[in-house]
C-alpha cells in the first residue's frame, strides 16, 4: 500500500506527517512518499524574500526538512516528491496518476471568509483524487 | 538549453492558448501605462505588440512577457512632459543601444550584487507610484466614478474564484462598461483622453535634431530606463527560471531587451521591458515558448486593430480599479514580515529605497543609492575586526582590509612588554592596508623596543604578506 502525505511545512502538516508516521508502521507493506508543492502564485514573493537562487533552496529545504526529520527519527524511510504548480491540482495529478492508495493531508484552519478568497487545498483535493483521504486537524 | 525549434513549437498548443489570456490581459495596463506616461494609448500599444513579438525571437528568457511596464511610463513622465513624443522615441532607441552594450559587457552577473531588499524597495515603491497615478482620474470625480471604480476593484478579486480561463480584468471592463452605457452614468471615457490606433505601426525615424543638445536630453533618460528595464527583465527572468526549471542566458536577455526597444523606438512605441505579473500568468496558463510571447503581441494589436472603437468606450473609472489591482500586486505585502524578519540593516536598506525613489520619483536613483547603502552596510559588517590580549599573546579575530586596519592598529597603543605574538589563525589578509597595517604596528612597536612575532597567516595571507613586502 502507498501512502502519499502533502507537506507545506505548516505545524498542522506536521500533524498529517506524524498520523501517516504511525499508519505506516502499523501496515507492514505501506511505503510513505511525501508531498510538496511549490505555489506558483507565491513564486515572486518567495524569490523576493530570499536572497538568491541557494537561499532560495535553503527556506524550501526547511519546509519539508522537520517532515523528513521526524520519518528518520522514527525509523521510517519515506520518498520525497516536489512539485510545482497549484498545490490542490498538482496534488490531485500526482495522486490519481501514481495511484496513491491512501492521501493524508493537513488542514489549514481558514476561517469561512479567508477559504473563500483563498479556497481550501484539503477541500478541492478531496473532491477529486480517487482514493481515501484523511484529513488531519 | 533547449533547440530553437524546440523553444518555439514544443508546446504549440499551451502557448497559444497562454499567448491568448496574455495578450487580453495586456490591454487594459497598456492604456493604464499610457496614461502615466502621458502619451496617447497608441504609444504604449504599439510597444507591447512591438516588445512583444521582437523578444519571443530576440530574448533570453522563453515564455517571459516584455511590453510597455509601470516602471518605464514611469521613468518617462517628466520628458514627455517637458520635450513630447519625440523625444521619447529618441530616448527609447537609445535605451535599447545601451541594454545591447550591458548585455555584450555581462550586466548579468552585476544582478548578484542587487540584494533582495533593494528589489523589494523598488518593487514597493513602483507599486506606490502607479497607486498614486490613479489619483487624478478618481479624486474630485463624481459619484459614479467612486462607485465605478470600487466595483470594478471588487470583481477582480472576486472573478477568479470562479472563472479562471478568462483573465478577469478584461471580464470585469466589459461588464463594467455595459453597465456604464445603459445606465448613462457620465463618466470620462478612454476615448475622451487620447485616440486609437486603427493602423499597424509604421517604421519612422524620430523627427528630432540631430545635436549634442539632443543627446543631453534623452541620454540621462536612457540611461534611467536601461538600468529600470534590464533590472525588471532580468529579475522577472530569475523567478520564470525557477517556476520552470530551466535555466535562461541572462546577458542574451539583456541584449534582446535592447533590440526590442530599438524596434520599438522606430515603429513608435514607448520604452518597455518585462511584466512579473504578465510573465507570471503566461507560465501559469501553460506557457513555456516563445510562441507564447509571439502570440501575445500578435493577438493584442489584432484586438485592438478589430475592437480599437470599443476600447474608446471603456470609462476611465473602470481603468482605474483595475490599476489600483495592478498597484496592489506588484507592491509587496510580505514585504512587513520582511521588515519584522529581516537584519536592520536590510530592512532600513528596503525603507530608503523606498523613499528615495518616492523622494525623487526616479526609480534608478532609488535602486542605485539601494545598492550602494547596503554594499556599505555589508563592508561595516564583514570589517569587524577584534584583537584578544592574552598574556603577551595577542589573538585578531575577523578580516583585515581597509575598513578594519584603523581598528586593529588602535588596539596595540598600550602595549609596552618586551615581546609579543600577533597571532592571525582567525583572520585573514585582504589587500595592501592589512599588510600596511602590521608593518605600521610592527614598526611602532619596535620603536619603543617591543619584539614583534607574527605568526598563524594562512596561505593565502602569508603569500599577499611576501608578495608585497
Amino acid at each position: 500500500m502507498n501512502i502519499a502525505v502533502a507537506i507545506d511545512g505548516s505545524d498542522n502538516a506536521l500533524r498529517a506527517v506524524e498520523h501517516a508516521i504511525m499508519l505506516v508502521r502499523h501496515l507492514p507493506d505501506a511505503e510513505l512518499e511525501f508531498l510538496h508543492v511549490v505555489d506558483y502564485n507565491k513564486a515572486k514573493d518567495d524569490y523576493l524574500l530570499s536572497q538568491n537562487p541557494e537561499g532560495l533552496a535553503l527556506k524550501r529545504e526547511q519546509k519539508i526538512h522537520p517532515a523528513t526529520e521526524l520519518a528518520k527519527s522514527k525509523g521510517v524511510e519515506a520518498k520525497m516528491t516536489i512539485l510545482k504548480g497549484n498545490p490542490s491540482a498538482e496534488i490531485i495529478k500526482h495522486v490519481n496518476k501514481e495511484e496513491v492508495q491512501q492521501l493524508i493531508i493537513g488542514s489549514r484552519g481558514l476561517n469561512t471568509f479567508q477559504e473563500m478568497i483563498l479556497g481550501s487545498v484539503s477541500h478541492k483535493v478531496m473532491k477529486h483524487v480517487n482514493c481515501p483521504v484523511t484529513i488531519v486537524k | 538549453m533547449h533547440t530553437i525549434k524546440q523553444q518555439w513549437f514544443g508546446n504549440i498548443r499551451a502557448d497559444l492558448l497562454a499567448g491568448i489570456v496574455v495578450g487580453l490581459a495586456l490591454i487594459p495596463e497598456a492604456l493604464a501605462f499610457a496614461f502615466i506616461a502621458g502619451v496617447d494609448p497608441r504609444v504604449a500599444l504599439y510597444a507591447s505588440f512591438v516588445m512583444a513579438v521582437v523578444i519571443a525571437f530576440a530574448g533570453g528568457r522563453p515564455a517571459m512577457v516584455s511590453a510597455a511596464t509601470g516602471a518605464m511610463a514611469l521613468v518617462i513622465v517628466s520628458l514627455v512632459a517637458n520635450h513630447g513624443l519625440e523625444y521619447l522615441l529618441a530616448a527609447t532607441i537609445l535605451t535599447g543601444i545601451i541594454q545591447i552594450f550591458l548585455g555584450l559587457f555581462g550586466v548579468a552577473n552585476l544582478m548578484r550584487f542587487i540584494p533582495n531588499s533593494v528589489m523589494l524597495g523598488f518593487l514597493n515603491a513602483l507599486g506606490i507610484m502607479i497607486f498614486l497615478a490613479q489619483m487624478p482620474y478618481l479624486i474630485g470625480g463624481n459619484a459614479a466614478t467612486y462607485i465605478f471604480a470600487i466595483i470594478t476593484l471588487a470583481l477582480v478579486y472576486v472573478i477568479p474564484r470562479f472563472i479562471k480561463a478568462i483573465p478577469a480584468p478584461l471580464i470585469a471592463i466589459v461588464v463594467m462598461t455595459i453597465i456604464a452605457i445603459i445606465s448613462g452614468a457620465s463618466m470620462q471615457t478612454i476615448g475622451d483622453l487620447g485616440t486609437m490606433p486603427d493602423t499597424l505601426p509604421v517604421f519612422l525615424f524620430p523627427d528630432i535634431p540631430l545635436t549634442l543638445e539632443t543627446l543631453k536630453i534623452i541620454l540621462p533618460y536612457s540611461l534611467a530606463l536601461a538600468v529600470v528595464g534590464l533590472l525588471e527583465s532580468l529579475l522577472t527572468a530569475q523567478v520564470l527560471d525557477d517556476m520552470t526549471d530551466t535555466p535562461s542566458n541572462k546577458n542574451k536577455e539583456a541584449r534582446g531587451q535592447g533590440v526590442a526597444n530599438i524596434f520599438t523606438g522606430f515603429l513608435g512605441g514607448m520604452a518597455g521591458c518585462a511584466l512579473i505579473g504578465q510573465s507570471v500568468i503566461n507560465v501559469k496558463s501553460g506557457g513555456r515558448g516563445r510562441l507564447s510571447t509571439f502570440t501575445a503581441g500578435v493577438f493584442l494589436m489584432f484586438l485592438i486593430l478589430v475592437l480599437g472603437d470599443l476600447v474608446a468606450i471603456i470609462p476611465m473609472p473602470v481603468l482605474v480599479g483595475i490599476m489600483i489591482m495592478v498597484s496592489a500586486t506588484t507592491f509587496n505585502w510580505s514585504s512587513f514580515k520582511f521588515l519584522k524578519q529581516a537584519p536592520k540593516s536590510e530592512s532600513f536598506v528596503m525603507l530608503a529605497t523606498v523613499a528615495i525613489i518616492l523622494y525623487t520619483s526616479n526609480l534608478a536613483i532609488g535602486v542605485v543609492v539601494g545598492v550602494i547603502l547596503s554594499s556599505l552596510i555589508f563592508v561595516a559588517k564583514v570589517s569587524r575586526v577584534s584583537v584578544t590580549k592574552k598574556g603577551q599573546a595577542f589573538h585578531v579575530k575577523g578580516p583585515l582590509f581597509f575598513a578594519s586596519t584603523t581598528k586593529f592598529i588602535k588596539a596595540f597603543d598600550d602595549v609596552n612588554a618586551k615581546e609579543i605574538t600577533i597571532n592571525f589563525a582567525d583572520s585573514q589578509l585582504w589587500d595592501e592596508s592589512a599588510v600596511g597595517a602590521i608593518i605600521k604596528v610592527q614598526q611602532k612597536l619596535e620603536q619603543n623596543g617591543t619584539t614583534v612575532h607574527i605568526k598563524g597567516l594562512n596561505a593565502s595571507s602569508e603569500q599577499l604578506y611576501h608578495q608585497l613586502i
